[in-house]
């Protein structure tokens, strides 16, 4: 090898390579010549090394503008930079020669493009939900299965000795394992301060765990039972600039707890972003008797437990072998079969339901759909392109054909389309990234996200980079296989494509866009349905100007009867009264009530709500049956007010009179309500029963006197709160606002799924008006000689708009099954749901076909309007 | 003389076209100037000089016949033109007119 290099030299091939690059065709074969020619003479004269050293100085040499510009007449090859020079400038040309149709294109693209970006960084911020946690893959919670009257049910909520057993059979498996408590509202005081912040109680090796920042203090100072960390926010709430560490605080103005530390706020995308305070699990422990007592209690599902996996370990592993661990522990929790399991932190989020002891749906269903939404918006605009370029082709076949006839090969014909592609996609993206940064914090309002646009990575940039020039391939594909295959010898005769299928691709292209769109309307409309249907439900109780307050310490515990007394003797309420869950929600149920007729195998499962003395009026619920708890009644002490799902769950026909049995007493149903909506409310309500408990009640219900304004109402209150209960900030909320809750996911996908849909339907529309401006101008001469033989407006108009009818009219058609399946689908997941009657089909499809008229009649109409005489005349 | 002033640089590579009348063109330009002034010259400096100096009138170019040297293609062939040699003898003799006027006591 080495003697051959010897005997025949040759200069460096790369040198070679950059010289043909960059230097114009004509001149290359001239200095390749030259340089050859001084290589040769420099290896007999100089050697090898030199000549080759020579051989590259003068490349670059030659590499200078003067010799690159110089352009010669009878240039035969134009190098890739002169083609690609020329394809930019024909296409900013093409560009500026038909302003409309680019400002349609470069408009449509980018609201598509918008619309992928917005929904790729939703995707983004789901999938990566969590991630936060540096341990993120190795942490699971522990949850169970059990089955009840034969059906299963998955729970977060873990019994507490389930902890014991984990770390004493299976300590070797685990890293961590850390009890929890639920994360709830604890009134914090420093000094004057006083805030309501939430937070949970939670085992030393937490913070280690969930690998939390710590910005001040150390996480091991957590220890001990009598310190307490805080996030960064609280911190800053609490002590401004002061510096928060060995400051002592009081939690529910009855215990202190020293500050060892405080951690950077969990980001909005993790599921403990409410985590804002952290106790010791101690004071929970001490804090609440029934805690101590659950200690040994394998009936007591009310805990939750997170473990860290050890390093030689998987999730399948730990699965099978603490599947039977309750089971194993408690005999007489066997019959439930419950069985342990570990939920992946990055499965937390995402796949959050179980139906039947399998995981279904959660918010992975949603994270498709809108991916799979988002996709489809920017292939509506990369549509539109292709057909305004496939249509203008004729006006361009003769641009094709001449480039072909001087020597274009296809390959470069194609890469001249593709580069006017990309160059109207690259304006399209900069222009999408303006829309998306107005956007974005609009978006983030509806979507419930904080997210950032990532500026600053560069993988987001490659990504936006290769988004772009793949959105350019994929809009100008179509024209640039399609232009790039015309005759050149049909192309400038002008006979070509005049046959009846040439439109076929473009009319498919139009019909796939209504599909779609018609597809994503109906779709939206099911959904805005089904809210509304679920907001008309009968709620069961009256919410306008009910308002409750959580009994949050013990002072307001205590001297709750005189504050309900004071509220009512003022005339501030009309009535005032107590309970132990908020009055849209049941938060306890007992699987130990029996009654008569009961079947053995049932298991007396109902809902258990403690009220008071005028709970029942302060609500507004109303009675079907018997009457409500009175004062008159001592026995009322052992009376039940049940609601009509309970009637109905226990089989009673009459249920006043039906004695009961639960904790080895005999209550009496004196009264049957209503169902009150509790839970969601597209689901069944839960059977229910209420009884006369104050020592349960954590909430306070006041029917504002509405006489009163709410605001002046408002501030009477909170001057009584606060004399009844100093220790704490006065917080309350309206029955309407925590009912309007219950709606805000699907509110949410009725948000997005409106915006979408409307997108589409916009970007089609405007494909649609571009394609009629095109044609009304093709047929301009046409138009003019109908006219001039005595076509009416009417008639023209027709002819212009009947093909687009037709076409809609075809995705109408197919919109139809594909929307039907869909939205059953989605709709099964509810019990109680609207029903997909056809009117919405009708109204849908009629929508679309006036929009379509409208879109096109303008400018068919424009067309039919125009003095026929002119347009004759100047062609 | 405005258009046709020439530089150093190109008043030495018209020389060497006119030495290789016949046979001048980049790379036989390059030999010849390193070869009679024992200096390197780059390439590209010899083809940017001659195209500045067919801008200005004083070399033309022609495709030459084919040679077995350079496989058989035609070349661009370079030659001087009757005002290249104008200028030429031009300087030659402003320069032999201020060589006359030297005093003979200028060199101490």
């Amino acid at each position: 090898m080495k003697q051959a290099k010897r005997d025949h030299p040759t200069p460096p091939a790369w040198a070679t390579a950059i010289l043909r690059m960059f230097c114009s065709a004509y001149l290359i074969d001239e200095f390749e010549d030259d340089l050859n020619q001084l290589f040769h003479e420099r290896v007999r004269s100089v050697g090898i090394r030199r000549a080759r050293w020579r051989y590259i100085e003068d490349v670059f040499s030659l590499l200078r503008p003067l010799l690159l510009r110089t352009k010669s007449s009878n240039s035969r090859n134009p190098s890739h930079i002169d083609m690609l020079r020329n394809y930019i400038k024909i296409a900013f040309r093409n560009l500026f020669k038909n302003s409309t149709y680019s400002a349609i294109n470069i408009f449509g693209l980018s609201i598509g493009m918008t619309t992928a970006i917005l929904v790729g960084l939703w995707v983004w911020d789901e999938i990566s939900y969590n991630k936060y946690h540096g341990h993120y893959d190795r942490i699971p919670r522990v949850m169970q299965h059990q089955t009840y009257n034969g059906v299963t049910n998955t729970t977060i909520a873990t019994p507490l000795p389930m902890r014991a057993a984990l770390q004493n059979e299976h300590g070797s498996d685990f890293t961590y394992i850390v009890s929890s408590s639920w994360t709830r509202d604890y009134i914090l005081a420093f000094g004057d301060k006083k805030l309501s912040r939430k937070g949970n109680c939670v085992e030393p090796d937490f913070p280690l765990m969930m690998s939390l920042k710590m910005l001040r203090g150390t996480a091991a100072n957590f220890a001990n039972p009598t310190s307490a960390l805080l996030s960064e926010s609280v911190a800053k709430a609490l002590f401004g600039s002061e510096d928060p560490l060995n400051k002592i605080i009081r939690i529910d103005n009855k215990r202190h707890f020293k500050v060892v530390g405080v951690y950077e706020d969990l980001p909005y995308s993790t599921e403990l972003r409410e985590v804002t305070i952290l106790l010791p699990w101690k004071f929970f422990l001490e804090e609440e008797p029934w805690v101590k007592r659950s200690e040994t209690n394998w009936g007591n599902n009310s805990f939750l437990l997170l473990v860290q996996i050890a390093p030689n370990t998987d999730f399948a592993q730990i699965n099978s072998k603490i599947r039977s661990i309750k089971a194993r522990h408690a005999k007489e929790e066997a019959r439930f079969d419950p069985q342990a399991f570990l939920h992946p932190m990055s499965k937390w989020h995402l796949y959050s339901e179980w139906e039947n002891g399998l995981p279904v749906r959660g918010r992975i269903q949603y994270v498709w759909l809108f991916g799979l939404i988002g996709a489809f918006v920017l292939l509506l605009a990369c549509i539109n392109f292709m057909n305004l370029a496939t249509a203008r082709s004729q006006k361009r076949a003769k641009e094709v054909g001449v480039r072909k006839v001087v020597g274009s090969v296809r390959s470069q014909l194609i890469a001249q389309f593709f580069s006017e592609s990309i160059l109207i996609a690259s304006i399209a993206a900069i222009c999408a990234l303006f829309l998306v940064q107005i956007l974005l914090p609009f978006f983030n309002q509806i979507a419930d996200k904080q997210i950032v646009f990532p500026w600053d990575s560069g993988k987001s940039w490659l990504l936006g980079l290769g988004f772009t020039v793949f959105t350019g391939l994929l809009a100008g594909s179509y024209p640039a296989l399609y232009l790039s295959g015309f005759r050149p010898v049909k192309a400038l005769r002008g006979t070509f494509q005049t046959g009846r299928f040439a439109a076929l691709p473009r009319q498919a292209l139009v019909v796939v866009q209504f599909t779609v769109s018609v597809t994503l309307v109906i779709g939206t409309v099911v959904v805005l349905r089904q809210i509304r249907h679920a907001k008309d439900r009968p709620v069961g109780f009256d919410r306008a100007g009910l308002v409750s307050v959580a009994i949050n310490t013990t002072e307001l515990q205590d001297h709750s009867r005189a504050l309900l007394h004071e509220l009512r003797q003022t005339g501030l309420a009309l009535n005032a009264g107590k309970s132990s869950s908020p009055t849209s929600e049941v938060w306890s149920s007992d699987a130990s009530f029996s009654w008569p007729g009961k079947d053995p195998d049932q298991l007396g499962d109902l809902g258990t709500v403690g009220v008071t003395h005028g709970y029942g009026q302060t609500v507004g619920w109303q009675l079907k049956q018997g009457r409500d708890f009175s004062n008159g009644f001592s026995t009322d002490n052992l009376g039940m007010v049940i609601n009509e799902s309970a009637a109905r769950f226990m089989g009673l026909k009459n249920a006043v009179g039906t004695k009961i049995a639960w904790n080895n007493e005999q209550y009496t149903i004196i009264g049957v309500i209503g169902d009150v909506i509790t839970g969601s409310p597209f689901m069944p309500i839960q059977p229910t029963v209420f009884m006369l408990k104050e020592d349960w009640a954590s909430f306070i219900h006041i029917r504002l006197n509405p006489a009163l304004g709410s605001r002046q109402a408002l501030t009477r209150l909170e001057s009584i709160f606060k004399r009844y209960n100093p220790g704490s900030p006065f917080e309350y909320r309206f029955a309407s606002q925590e009912y309007a809750l219950k709606f805000s996911t699907e509110e949410r996908i009725g948000t997005l799924s409106t915006l979408f849909s409307s997108l589409a339907i916009f970007i089609s529309c405007l494909g649609l008006l571009g394609l009629a401006l095109y044609f009304a101008e093709q047929r301009q001469k046409e138009i003019g000689i109908r006219k001039v033989l005595g076509a009416s407006v009417g008639t023209l108009w027709q002819m212009l708009s009947k093909d687009f009818l037709i076409l809609v009219g075809i995705a109408c058609l197919v919109a139809i099954p594909v929307a039907f399946t869909a939205m059953r689908h989605w709709l099964e997941q509810y019990t109680y749901r609207t029903d997909l009657s056809w009117w919405i089909f009708v109204v849908t499809i009629l929508g679309a076909l006036v929009v379509t008229i409208l879109t096109v009649s303008v400018q068919a109409v424009k067309a039919s309007l125009q003095n026929p005489v002119k347009i004759l005349r100047d062609h | 003389m405005k258009g046709t002033y020439l530089g150093e640089f190109e008043e030495v590579v018209l020389l060497a076209v006119a030495i290789r009348t016949g046979d001048a063109y980049g790379a036989t330009i390059v030999l010849e100037i390193e070869q009679q002034m024992g200096r390197t010259v780059s390439l590209g400096s010899v083809h940017t000089a001659l195209h500045r100096l067919q801008e200005k009138g004083l070399v033309k170019s022609e495709f030459g016949g084919a040679t077995g040297e350079r496989g058989g293609r035609s070349k661009r062939l370079y030659l001087a033109t009757s005002l290249g040699r104008r200028s030429l003898e031009e300087i030659r003799q402003i320069r032999n007119q201020m060589w006359d006027t030297i005093p003979k006591i200028a060199w101490s």
